[in-house]
């Protein structure tokens, strides 16, 4: 697809948890929990209401459509009644937003004189109190590849879903950067690289979570006569490019369908009609079972309906999608039967009731009267929307790439201010003291140049987690390779095994490596010997069990002693034997004994032999 | 030029130009509301005035009432449960129909055709007794102009008071429902909807008393009906704060199905006239005794007409006070011990220290509650001036504010 000639605009949202001690309004800890740990429930409504200006958000309402929805919450012994929505905030954590401004310098911003939190209207169930809390801490910033940074808010992480209406309270409140890049981008390539950059940024704190569900992008898209389209909750980057790549499609194709409906002068009819006796004696299970089927025509529709407008997804989808949010399972049209058990009769006689000409789609949906009649409103309305192209929308990321209907691109009526958390002043001061991270791009050319590590391994070991570890470990006196290597790939294999790495403290990776260094255990034996602390040892229990120290004298000894029984064969083979013993006497010390020593020992003594 | 709240400014900020509405000043700082919805604070100097005008909210729809429901009357004296903060200027805002509160809780419509009243508007922890008597006036008035019952929507903080006083000042024989919520109207998750219509529940229900109807746990699943005599704020935050002590609650109003089940000793719904006497000698205190109270504390009610002490346990205060107390009631102020248990009962016979205070003329307040006993003292003091019938009042049940015997299992 030619992305210029279609004129792609994309701009992306990043959401990375911030690594704190504590949650954002309150001091409980930042750590997610077990479902099955948690310790109490409860159950809650929400609902819309007014913002400052008198409005009700469009957003909020289209949620209120699913009525009398209760939702449940699970609490935790590391969670508390701010989670709960059962006590005021306490002040915003001083370590979030010192995180959050040092991002801001990073990229050149400017912060605001003085932060204001704000309530964002989200009724989804996914916060207790029915907003997410939000400041906006800095504006206008720019990458070197030229990409405008918006801005940067300092947010809560919302509760995570369990199944259905069930929130988990662990997650609610880890602070969350929010960073909002100008709608700058022009191919789905340059998305994926901007969205790579800042979270390489992000990662050069060291202080940002890592790990599954902790960043999330958000990417804004439109095309010319398109409109502008969020898809929430892109996880995995390596899936951003593509995203970009549907929606573009997705919005393309919406507007030749617009333009082929003006073209028929298409018409969504007004009437609705019962057609429940039609199907009494259908084979559709859920057709059979359904106490009310209400039926509508698109007039000029057909074969658009089931038009597929990007992989797995037709207009009928983005019909079925709105229709849900009445409740029902999803719709019916007549572009895809006759099928899942509904026959060519029943076609044709529905079509019959309308009237319908093989240029129309006729559409079912059934349920109870209540659902179905909200659902065909809510159809017909998505139907009217195909006459524009594309609706301005937030829409969810699908398994893939593509993406489903949410709910209509919030305004600005869906913020309040949070009037129980006092503004805090960023004071110039504060602002100028702030020293920025090394980054991790940076790092990387350091660990290849002074270091000495190969180009990969040095860019593995800026990114790991591990590298302050590495680099007090260099500090040390280790030697950098065998700190990188044993810090990346050793504890990676031990890892795989089953073996709990992730509870060696790192003071005894470098008493290990330290001894290895002194000579006093060899290479060959640090994954024995950290598979051993693994599974609880004391690190130098640990060298002592698996590499004994073995004074020169012992070695010397035990050397001549293995030579002394291949007298002939090292006679007869003289130095080209040393490659053979050196296995036999690796094998008896088992890594008590860095090899190089033993090596040279060896070649002393077949020398002194031969020559004796 | 002046800047008002709602005026549409521009001011140039980390090098562009920002654009918003006009919000307010706050040391220094202008706090302007950018198109995104974001407030931020920037220096009130850097504001430019343009010439766009917010937009008007718009005009609210006038709510249809069901003449074929029975009467109710919403009393409010502020609080939060159908306030409205106006973010622009911070203030509540005044103005309250019985329209305001029905908007603000939809399906209130349903239960009863309201009329409102506003005898007050402020924060509860701002309540007087001048201003019990003109709500007991006014609730009393709504009940004789054939309010089937009447809905109090006050303030958390002082609720249990004012639920006392009312008790004491009327005899009624409809439902008198105190009602707030504890988390602000202005949040989809506030307590309101649920505690208001509960209490609109229990307002067109059998019962027949003054009664608290909040949250009875932290779910949105029912409410509890206390009895305005018993109950207390026992938590500064959550939902369910409020709790009867000493006796059982009156009874429960499930959420969402709005079923009132009351129990048995729950006074019901009469057909008679409603009484009020909303005399109260205003002069009575309460002290909180702490170990190595000075005596000159007690001494400072000296000329109060009543003084409540929340003793410790049974009902004691040091020995060292007990002068000062003897002298106050020589004096003509009437004492009366409670406990700072606030479960139990007091009881001065059973040490020394109890001994000696009866002696020098503490009246024991059986299980009276602190603040409905100073609430009732003073309602006491109020209507009867010989000392010994006013004694002997303090210790009789009026309004199920004492037990005879104390429950067990509490």
């Amino acid at each position: 697809m030619d992305y210029e000639k279609i004129g792609l605009m994309a701009g992306i949202e990043i959401h990375q948890q911030l690594d704190t001690a504590e949650k954002l309004f309150c001091h409980c800890p930042t750590r997610l929990r077990d479902v099955d740990e948690r310790c109490g429930e409860f159950r809650r409504y929400l609902r819309a209401t007014e913002s400052e200006m008198g409005e009700i958000d469009r957003a909020a309402e289209e949620e209120m459509k699913k009525q009398d929805r209760i939702y449940t919450y699970y609490a935790y012994d590391s969670t508390c009644l701010v989670e709960n929505d059962e006590e005021p905030p306490a002040p915003l954590n001083a370590e979030a937003l010192e995180l959050s401004l040092t991002l801001a310098k990073m990229m050149g911003m400017t912060p605001v004189q003085q932060v204001h939190m704000m309530r964002k209207l989200v009724i989804d169930g996914s916060n207790t109190s029915g907003f997410q809390r939000t400041g906006l801490v800095a504006l206008n910033g720019k990458l070197p590849s030229g990409a405008r940074i918006e801005s940067i808010c300092l947010e809560e992480e919302a509760a995570q879903r369990v199944e259905g209406d069930t929130f988990s309270l662990d997650r609610l409140g880890i602070p969350l950067a929010e960073i909002t890049t100008g709608p700058d981008m022009r191919t789905p390539e340059e998305v994926k690289e901007v969205a790579a950059y800042i979270g390489m940024l992000l990662r050069s704190t060291g202080k940002v979570k890592r790990g599954l569900g902790t960043i999330r992008q958000d990417v804004n898209i439109s095309i010319r006569d398109g409109a502008r389209v969020e898809i929430k909750g892109v996880q995995d980057l390596g899936l951003i490019d593509e995203v970009v790549r549907r929606e573009a499609q997705r919005q393309q194709n919406l507007i030749d369908i617009a333009a082929e409906l003006k073209k028929r002068e298409a018409a969504v009819g007004e009437e609705i009609i019962e057609v429940t006796d039609l199907f009494k004696d259908t084979e559709s299970a859920i057709l059979k079972r359904a106490k009310c089927i209400l039926a509508l025509c698109l007039k000029g529709f057909g074969g658009l309906v089931g038009k597929e407008i990007q992989p797995g997804r037709r207009l009928g989808s983005e019909m079925s999608d709105y229709a849900k949010k009445c409740g029902v399972g999803g719709l019916f049209h007549t572009d895809e039967l006759p099928a899942y058990g509904v026959s060519g009769d029943e076609v044709r006689l529905l079509k019959e009731r309308f009237s319908a000409g093989d240029e129309d789609c006729v559409i079912l949906v059934a349920d109870t009267r209540k659902k179905a009649e909200c659902a065909t409103g809510q159809i017909r309305k998505r139907a009217m929307m195909a006459f524009e192209g594309v609706p301005e929308e937030t829409r969810k990321m699908l398994e893939e790439g593509s993406s489903a209907y949410m709910r209509p691109l919030p305004g600005a009526a869906r913020m309040y201010p949070e009037t129980d958390v006092l503004p805090v002043d960023i004071s110039e001061e504060y602002w100028e003291s702030l020293e920025l991270p090394e980054l991790i791009t940076d790092r990387e050319k350091r660990f290849a140049t002074e270091l000495g590590l190969d180009e990969s391994l040095a860019k593995q070991m800026a990114y790991s987690s591990k590298s302050p570890l590495f680099e007090e470990a260099v500090l040390k006196g280790i030697k950098p390779n065998l700190a990188a290597r044993t810090l990346l790939s050793t504890l990676r294999e031990l890892s795989r095994e089953g073996a709990d790495v992730e509870s060696i403290p790192g003071r005894d990776l470098i008493f290990l490596l330290l001894a290895v260094e002194e000579g006093k255990a060899a290479k060959e034996a640090v994954p024995e010997i950290l598979r051993e602390v693994a599974g609880g040892v004391s690190v130098s229990d640990a060298i002592e069990k698996i590499a004994p120290s073995i004074s020169e004298d012992e070695l010397v000894s035990l050397i001549r002693k293995l030579l002394d029984e291949r007298k002939d064969f090292v006679r007869e083979q003289g130095m080209r034997a040393v490659g053979p013993v050196m296995g036999v006497v690796m094998k008896e010390v088992r890594g008590r004994v860095d090899g190089k020593i033993i090596s040279e020992i060896l070649k002393k003594e077949i020398k002194y032999m031969i020559s004796s | 030029m002046s800047i008002k709240s709602g005026d549409r400014v521009s001011c140039s900020y980390a090098g562009s130009e920002l654009e918003g509405f006009f919000i307010t000043e706050r040391d220094g700082k202008a706090v302007i509301k950018l198109d995104s919805g974001y407030n931020v604070g920037i220096d009130a100097g850097l504001m430019k005035k343009l010439e766009t005008q917010a937009p008007k909210p718009p005009v609210p729809v006038k709510i249809e009432q069901d003449e074929s429901l029975p009467p109710l009357s919403i009393v409010s004296t502020g609080g939060t449960i159908a306030s409205k903060i106006d973010y622009r200027t911070g203030a509540v805002t005044s103005q309250f129909e019985a329209d305001d509160i029905m908007r603000a809780i939809p399906g209130l419509a349903g239960i009863g055709r309201f009329s409102a009243k506003v005898p007050a508007t402020i924060l509860s922890e701002n309540m007087t007794p001048a201003i019990w008597k003109e709500l007991a006036s006014t609730v009393y008035s709504e009940i004789r102009n054939g309010a089937r019952g009447v809905i109090v929507t006050h303030g958390t903080d002082t609720m249990a008071y004012s639920a006392a006083a009312l008790s004491f000042m009327i005899d009624t024989p409809v439902p008198i429902v105190f009602v707030g919520s504890q988390r602000s109207a202005d949040r989809p998750s506030s307590d309101n909807v649920m505690n208001g219509l509960c209490s609109a529940a229990a307002a067109v229900s059998d019962l027949g008393e003054v009664s608290v109807v909040m949250h009875a746990t932290t779910s949105d699943d029912y409410c509890a009906i206390h009895r305005g005599t018993r109950v207390r704020k026992m938590h500064t935050s959550r939902r369910d704060a409020f709790a009867s002590i000493g006796t059982d609650i009156l009874g429960t109003v499930d959420y969402p199905s709005l079923d009132v089940k009351l129990s048995g000793f729950a006074a019901r719904r009469r057909d008679a006239e409603p009484s009020l006497d909303d005399r109260l000698d205003e002069k009575v205190g309460i002290m909180y005794f702490y170990p190595g109270m000075s005596p000159a504390v007690v001494e400072s009610f000296k000329g109060y007409s009543g003084l409540v002490i929340m003793g410790t346990g049974l009902g004691h205060t040091s020995s060292e006070c007990i002068p000062a107390v003897r002298s106050l009631v020589r004096d003509g102020t009437q004492v009366v011990m409670t406990s700072q248990c606030l479960n139990g009962r007091v009881c001065d016979r059973v040490y020394d220290t109890g001994r000696d205070l009866l002696n020098a003329g503490v009246i024991e307040g059986g299980d009276l509650l602190p603040e409905a006993a100073m609430v009732k003292l003073m309602w006491v003091l109020g209507n009867e001036s010989d000392p010994g019938k006013a004694a002997e009042l303090m210790q009789t049940d009026l309004r199920g504010e004492l037990g005879r015997c104390t429950p067990h299992g509490l």
